[in-house]
């Protein structure tokens, strides 16, 4: 297996805050990574500079095996690397379908084709479907539900068939059945190809699913493994239950 | 879902709006030869087409600009000076201006408008009004062009009396339609859901490969531009120019005000808005001069829109309806179809 | 040399004066959110209340600002109370249109009730000035500053020492946070409102003495106002008071070296370079994601 997303090095600060202390980790294709840590250990931080939304002050990323000089969320969205927020962030103006519809990738010169063209539409219309959420596509997304923004949001992303999904917190504030909900889907597409690195909280969930295991403290990795090992890792239980 | 009716770009309610629209605005000059009426005509028709140019960046995009008086003002001193310095020649001539100052403008304004998108809200609004201010500086100070505060005359134009506004408004017409025409294409195309998507969350819309940088540019161009069309029909009309009517701060306000009273998210909206407040504005001007009373009952109907009415008489009529529709059961399908066309491409809303 | 100098001096004076202006609209900003459009017409507001303070009851400018502050204070708490705390949900741009169309009614009655003929205030100092060292320093000028350092230094006092003032740079650095820290979001910004507004009352008086002004002089202010505020990074007081006085050196070097019809100007030009290079403004942390 090949790396398909490597992070080298990687520094943050805010203020006089590292929220990314040269952090390394590595992300190899057709598994799924889960991030975790402590809140404040800097997972989102480093989401947010992998996807080109704050700029990183040192280090480098390679994705699908090319270094990516000044990431950029557009550009590395049509490079395969597509991305949820923590708090989910949908079009509320927009209807559900067209939320759905935006994550399709056009080349410049289609602006001006039809705004929900037949094949978009399809597909769009599939995956509301396959997200309980076909009842609800003509909807104003500002209209759905917590967690139906979720899954929504999560749709969206699907639609342009990225190689790399970062899911920041798929689970959290959502109730138990939505958490088994998230999980199925993200097993779905992974056993359809798709990669993910997934910020998450729930223990159970991360150890259920995810693979390998990249524990973050202070901006700094401080263990990455298979779930089992990370879990008797002393250095985690330290970042966790303080020092 | 199964008719392809809702889904297809043209549709046969939004033709006959568009027919029956043409038709009215080409008739209405005809039934009057009062030429303060027609005057009103030719003003309220402009401030249509200004608001749904503002509309393209202002309500699609939700930028707030607020220095479209800055493109206007571009727009009718090119005129002039197109006029009036490089003998073009009288008649309906200068008409053809109209098209090289449009597309002139627009690409223009690319650098600047790259430099003020790299804010946004209230920054922008800060921004555009200052560019506004900066383009009244240069009107007064380059004199030799512009003929600073004592003002520059176009020549008049050679029109028969009994008709003078005729041309004007036809022009201005004209420019409406091809505005709301721009403004169709881009709400039923990619380009609208890519500014309705900048409007909603632009960086969420960065994260899902929308090229929000090109899309804003392209709407801010083209505002822009179209904005500046109708200020070079402006200015042969008005025969004088002078900054501070040329470039006035209140041009872009009006443009909102009307926007916001019909509908800054709908295609019909800033009409309705200028229908109903162009005329009030040019009685007012008219009878009380432009100031005092004017700006005071001005502000108090600004106030009483964004109070009352947020989001515009088009989307609370077409609210209206649907309840009356729902109301009904046998038009119980042709509501989903109302729902899309509120918040997607449809141009009722 | 000496006409730069010179012209620097009377800057600086007067850059006080501006900063004192643009500090309310900085608080203001902190607190709601919303940039005041209104703060150059409020200021043109007290100018022709001190003049009719002046020319009909002989009351000094510098005396009737005990009147104005006040009044100013309740008016924006009023304005506050009445029309920008129903908006706060539904976006800052709303705000700052609705402050905007304010300031246009306000002009409607100022030009209403004094006509459009540009007044300015003539007490019998007016025209006094001092000569330091070669170099004259007005009187009006001089003791505006003074005015202007002495009310940014009681702001200053109330927000590093009062409970008050901890509670509105809460307020201005996260309003979620102070809510759930059991801060009266609403009431402090009514009060901060009041405060900034009150600020522009402070000016009034000593502008019309300065400048000839009418209705229409707000956009000009304006202009200024708005150029400091996005200079000096919209929430950030220091980078105000910097801009501010910034603001005022340039259009008095310019006036005196150039041309006094590229002073506002060359500010402009100055404002778009920065921009160009800091899209966040000279001291502010970032304009993009935070508005």
């Amino acid at each position: 297996m090949t790396a398909l997303l490597a992070v080298e090095g990687l520094t943050k600060s805010f203020g006089g805050v590292r929220a990314l202390d040269e952090c390394s980790f590595e992300i190899a294709e057709g598994s799924v990574g889960a991030l975790i840590g402590p809140n404040g250990s800097g997972k989102t931080t480093a989401f947010n500079v992998i996807t080109g939304y704050q700029a990183a002050d040192a280090g480098g990323l390679t994705f699908r095996g090319r270094a990516v000089r000044r990431p950029d969320p557009c550009r590395l969205q049509r490079l395969g690397l597509a991305r949820t927020f923590q708090q989910p962030r949908v079009f509320p103006g927009l209807s559900a379908l067209e939320n759905v519809v935006l994550g399709r990738n056009q080349p410049w010169h289609a602006l001006l084709r039809d705004r929900v063209p037949g094949p978009d539409r399809r597909r769009a219309e599939e995956l509301l479907d396959e997200f309980g959420l076909a009842a609800h596509a003509h909807m104003p997304a500002g209209r759905l539900s917590y967690g139906q923004r979720k899954l929504l949001e999560f749709a969206g992303v699907l639609m342009a068939e990225p190689v790399l999904v970062l899911l920041d917190e798929p689970t959290a504030g959502v109730n138990p059945i939505m958490v088994k909900t998230m999980e199925d889907h993200i097993r779905r597409r992974h056993a359809q190809g798709v990669t993910f690195l997934i910020v998450a909280h729930e223990m159970q969930f991360v150890m259920s699913l995810c693979d390998p295991v990249i524990v973050l403290d202070h901006g700094r990795r401080i263990a990455c493994g298979a779930p089992g090992e990370v879990q008797k890792d002393p250095r985690v239980l330290d970042a966790y239950l303080g020092d | 879902m199964t008719r392809p009716g809702p889904h297809s770009r043209i549709r046969p309610a939004g033709t006959i709006q568009a027919v029956a629209f043409v038709a009215v605005v080409a008739v209405l000059p005809l039934i009057t030869g009062q030429h303060w009426l027609v005057s009103l005509l030719v003003f309220t028709v402009m401030y249509a087409g200004l608001a749904s140019a503002w509309n393209l960046l202002g309500g699609y995009a939700g930028y707030p600009a607020l220095g479209h008086g800055a493109f206007f003002g571009v727009g009718a001193y090119a005129m002039a000076i197109g006029t009036s310095h490089l003998g073009v020649g009288g008649g309906y001539r200068p008409f053809v201006l109209i098209v090289p100052i449009a597309v002139g403008t627009a690409l223009v304004v690319l650098p600047i408008a790259r430099l003020l998108l790299r804010t946004r809200a209230a920054a922008f609004a800060v921004l555009s009004i200052t560019l506004m201010f900066m383009v009244q500086t240069l009107a007064y100070n380059i004199r030799s062009l512009t003929g600073g505060s004592s003002g520059l005359i176009v020549p008049l134009a050679p029109f028969p009396a009994a008709i003078f506004e005729r041309p004007f408004y036809y022009a201005m017409a004209a420019l409406l339609a091809l505005t709301l025409a721009v403004c169709w294409v881009v709400r039923t195309s990619k380009l609208g859901l890519a500014l309705n998507a900048v409007r909603d969350d632009e960086d969420r819309a960065r994260g899902l490969g929308v090229q929000t940088e090109l899309v804003k540019l392209v709407a801010f161009a083209v505002s822009a531009g179209l904005t500046a069309a109708f200020g070079a029909v402006w200015a042969y009309y008005i025969t004088f120019l002078y900054p501070g009517f040329a470039i006035d701060p209140l041009l872009a306000l009006g443009a909102i005000l009307m926007a916001f009273l019909g509908g800054r998210r709908t295609l019909w909206g800033p009409v309705v808005g200028a229908a109903l407040i162009g005329p009030a504005q040019q009685y007012f001007a008219y009878r009380f001069g432009a100031s005092q009373l004017y700006l005071v009952a001005y502000a108090a109907l600004f106030l009483l829109v964004i109070y009352l009415l947020p989001e515009g008489i088009v989307p609370s009529l077409a609210r209206r309806l649907r309840r009356l529709r729902r109301a009904s059961p046998a038009a119980a399908t042709h509501d989903q179809v109302a729902t899309d066309s509120i918040f997607s491409a449809g141009d009722l809303g | 040399m000496h006409l730069f100098v010179q012209a620097t001096i009377v800057g600086i004076l007067f850059g006080g004066v501006y900063a004192l202006i643009a500090s309310g609209q900085a608080i203001i900003f902190g607190v709601t959110r919303t940039v005041n459009f209104a703060q150059a017409i409020f200021t043109i507001l007290c100018a022709y209340l001190s003049y009719t303070l002046f020319t009909d009851f002989g009351i000094d400018p510098f005396l009737s600002i005990l009147v104005l502050v006040p009044a100013m204070f309740a008016f924006g708490i009023g304005i506050y109370v009445l029309l920008l705390r129903r908006l706060s949900r539904s976006g800052a741009e709303l705000g700052l249109l609705v402050l905007y169309g304010l300031g246009i009614g306000i002009q409607g009655v100022l030009d209403f009730v004094y006509k459009t003929n540009n007044r300015v205030i003539t007490p019998g100092y007016a025209n006094n000035s001092w000569t330091v060292a070669g170099y004259q320093i007005p009187e009006v000028r001089f003791f505006a500053f003074l005015l202007a350092v002495a009310v940014l230094g009681t702001l200053q006092l109330i927000r590093q020492r009062t409970k008050l003032g901890r509670a509105l740079r809460a307020t201005t650095q996260n309003p979620v946070a102070s809510r759930l820290l059991g801060v009266d979001v609403e009431r402090i910004s009514a009060i901060g409102m009041g405060l900034g507004v009150a600020a522009a009352g402070a000016a009034g008086g000593v502008f019309g003495m300065i400048l000839p002004f009418n209705g229409n002089t707000q956009y000009d202010l304006l202009s200024k106002l708005l150029s400091i505020a996005v200079l000096g990074g919209l929430l950030s007081m220091p980078g105000t008071i910097v801009a501010a006085v910034i603001l005022g050196v340039v259009e008095s070097v310019v006036a005196a070296t150039i041309s006094p019809d590229w002073s506002a100007f060359s500010f402009l030009v100055v404002l778009f370079a920065v921009l160009i290079i800091r899209p966040q403004g000279l001291f502010g942390r970032r304009l993009r994601g935070a508005l």
